[in-house]
């Protein structure tokens, strides 16, 4: 089961997604510059959080539009896993990978802290081993979070069963519709998530909650 | 040449910097503004071109990224 992470100037959690990976698949991760045209042999492409360009323009804009960006597309259609987290989800629906947008967060504010997650869909790879409704803790960290998509779209994606993730218990920490925190592509390869489960994958990260998703991905890539 | 881009919400779109921007202009005094959206401002200079074809080439740049059309509309001015 191989990984790589994908860095963009002004990513920041990247160090986080490599350390998560290593410790919960076992394996070496590749990591990938953005100017590259190519991937290497993988089965997992993450893009990390950060505040890629400086988030300029919009969160995730012009990192979507980097060299890469067309082999993690061209991955993804060929059902290759893609992952990402924070800035990364704001990268898929900016290149289009997932369906929607990422706004400023209903607040203004910038948000640091931990919610609740409920985990709404377990029929994926990212998810199969992780328990339907359970509710979770997970850190988050973001200015732009806040999850729209217009109204056929968004019936759609719950028809679907796109929902990944749901922020719990009033915990909304942006305004997302329907409590958005994660979603999926309609093929379930390509999951999108703002909060970091990256960061709750060991004892003194207060936590463990985080690794279920890890390792969800892992035992099915490394079936298939 | 140059020409001006306005990127501007879609409609229905929630636009929480417009909303605090609105209350602003309230508390300093401003009465009877309705709403207020925020938007972006794109001054772009072009070698010299044929205004179809400039156009043509402005539009192609709002769709692959000046404007996010999930959310966004754009306005394009030749100047």
């Amino acid at each position: 089961m191989k990984s790589a992470v994908i860095i963009f100037p002004g990513s920041n959690r990247d160090r986080d997604m490599i350390k998560a990976l290593e410790k919960i698949s076992g394996q070496p991760v590749a990591t990938v510059w953005h100017t590259e045209t190519a991937l290497p042999d993988v089965d997992l492409v993450v893009l990390p959080g950060g505040f890629s360009y400086g988030d300029y323009l919009r969160s995730g804009a012009i990192a979507a539009r980097s060299p890469i960006m067309q082999a993690v597309k061209d991955a993804a259609d060929k059902g290759r896993h893609v992952l990402g987290v924070c800035n990364g989800f704001q990268m898929l629906t900016e290149a289009g990978l997932l369906p929607g947008a990422l706004m400023r967060n209903a607040s203004l504010h910038f948000v640091c802290k931990e919610v609740m997650l409920k985990t709404e869909n377990t029929n994926t790879a990212f998810t199969s081993k992780m328990e339907k409704g359970a509710v979770w803790r997970c850190p988050v960290a973001h200015h732009d979070g806040n999850y729209f998509a217009d109204a056929e779209t968004l019936a759609q994606i719950e028809g679907n069963g796109q929902v990944a993730f749901r922020y719990a218990d009033g915990t909304n920490p942006n305004g997302s519709l329907n409590d958005i925190a994660g979603i999926t592509n309609a093929k379930g390869n390509v999951l999108g998530m703002m909060p970091h489960p990256e960061n709750l994958i060991e004892d003194l990260h207060g936590g463990l909650q985080g690794r279920a998703m890890f390792e969800s991905v892992f035992a099915n890539l490394a079936a298939a | 040449m140059k020409a001006r881009v306005t990127v501007t919400l879609k409609n229905g779109v929630l636009d929480p910097q417009g909303k605090a921007i609105e209350g602003s202009l309230g508390s300093l005094g401003f009465d009877g503004v309705e709403g207020v959206r925020q938007g972006k401002v794109f001054d772009i200079v072009l070698t010299d071109r044929d205004a179809e074809a400039a156009k043509a080439e402005i539009e192609a740049m709002c769709e692959k990224l000046l404007a996010n059309t999930v959310i966004e509309n754009y306005a394009i001015e030749l100047l």
